[in-house]
């Protein structure tokens, strides 16, 4: 498969919340705001892909030779775990704006199923290395446009004429509906 | 008893708090992977809050996360390690939704909020109540988008617990003359299944308010 193929599949075919689910308790539980879903979506394609690459490093070169894949869930979620806690403070230490903003939405992406899910997909599809990279940038792009036009659709919601029975979670549901029909036309 | 009825009712995790929803929307395509997905996540809250409420005072604060997380992913491997020996059919067909319920909002919520908090007994009783409301909650996603998708109930599958109770069990043309809307078992339908569910909770809640006001 191309790299372009990879890209578009992770991106819009297959994009991780639309047709995997994956990173909707963040969008439904905390950033119902533009900006909030902003940092948080590009927290998460930095994390995403450094996780990614010492995943597979990991997976291929000590899992495998060992013959001890079954431990790969705990390998990936230490690895993602140890990785957001370094970025964390190594935001503190260069940019202390920056950590102003993205300090309370690091420690959520440890448990953001975004990331592990993009990881797992990534090694199940045998890909090599510049192919996860590629797909991992593209899968966490793809969340960070999702989430962020969902959260400005979802603000110009609050102030409409909504049914009281579909305020808040379910009309957010439904425009996810929508989009997700949308989405699936790319296939 | 009260606490478990709690979990069930007034603090459901997928229809009050919208929690762990990722499992409620991925594999509710047919009902047996629903409640099969209910119930390993049941066994895997129960076993890291049974842990988690033991080892809470020895645990530091700085490494809360870390260890917690551990905790529950060792679970979700053995869950994992059993259902491919045992079941491999249905390991297959939950692909990657078993390993991330190590993420699952749901159980990471507990042991912060409740294991990490209180008594054995309680966290135990709270596992209980809070895995009981989400598997009834998968199942009732589940029965919804089966028989409206696919105009039917698959209790036992051939690949998948028919293995252990020696015959499938599959409920075929539940609704007569009734056309499968075939948006419903595709990712669209997912959203849309929960969407209407949760506003018909919400509907319900509002009328009993006003009858009680009358």
């Amino acid at each position: 498969m191309s790299l372009i193929n990879i890209f578009i599949v992770g991106f819009l075919t297959e994009n991780i919340v639309l047709t995997k689910f994956l990173g909707l308790c963040s969008f439904l539980g905390t950033s119902n705001k533009r900006k909030n879903s902003f940092f948080m979506g590009t927290s998460v394609v930095f994390v995403t892909v450094i996780s990614s690459i010492f995943s597979y490093l990991i997976y291929k070169y000590i899992l495998v030779p060992f013959d001890a894949t079954y431990l790969r869930t705990l390998m990936f979620i230490l690895i993602i775990a140890c990785l957001v806690k370094l970025v964390e403070l190594f935001i503190k230490k260069v940019n202390s704006t920056l950590y102003e903003n993205l300090g309370i939405y690091l420690p959520l992406i440890t448990t953001n199923c975004a990331v592990l899910g993009t990881v797992l997909v990534g090694i199940n599809s045998n890909y090599n290395l510049i192919e996860i990279l590629v797909y991992s940038f593209a899968s966490s792009l793809g969340y960070l446009v999702v989430i962020y036009t969902l959260s400005t659709i979802r603000e110009r919601l609050d102030n409409g004429a909504i049914p009281k029975s579909f305020k808040d979670y379910p009309i957010a549901l439904i425009v996810a509906t929508i989009m997700a029909i949308l989405f699936s036309r790319f296939g | 008893m009260k606490k478990i009825w709690n979990g069930i009712t007034k603090e459901n995790a997928i229809f009050v708090l919208l929690l762990g929803l990722c499992p409620a929307l991925a594999v509710t395509t047919t009902f047996e992977k629903s409640y099969v997905m209910g119930l390993c996540v049941l066994v895997v809250l129960l076993g890291s809050n049974f842990i988690i409420s033991l080892i809470k005072k020895i645990v530091p604060d700085l490494v809360k996360i870390p260890v917690f997380i551990l905790i529950i992913g060792t679970f979700v491997t053995a869950i994992e390690i059993v259902l491919k020996n045992e079941l491999p059919g249905l390991y297959d067909v939950l692909s990657i939704y078993l390993p991330l319920i190590t993420v699952n909002c749901i159980i990471f919520g507990r042991a912060l909020e409740v294991a990490s908090k209180e008594s054995v007994k309680n966290s135990i009783l709270d596992a209980i109540g809070t895995g009981l409301g989400f598997t009834m909650a998968l199942m009732i996603i589940g029965l919804v988008r089966e028989l409206f998708g696919n105009n039917s109930i698959t209790i036992l599958s051939n690949d998948g617990l028919a293995k252990i109770f020696g015959q499938n069990l599959v409920i075929e043309n539940v609704l007569p003359a009734f056309t499968p809307i075939n948006i419903m078992v595709k990712p669209a339908g997912a959203f849309l299944a929960l969407a209407l569910l949760l506003a018909f909770i919400n509907f319900m809640k509002s009328r009993r308010k006003k009858n009680v006001s009358n």
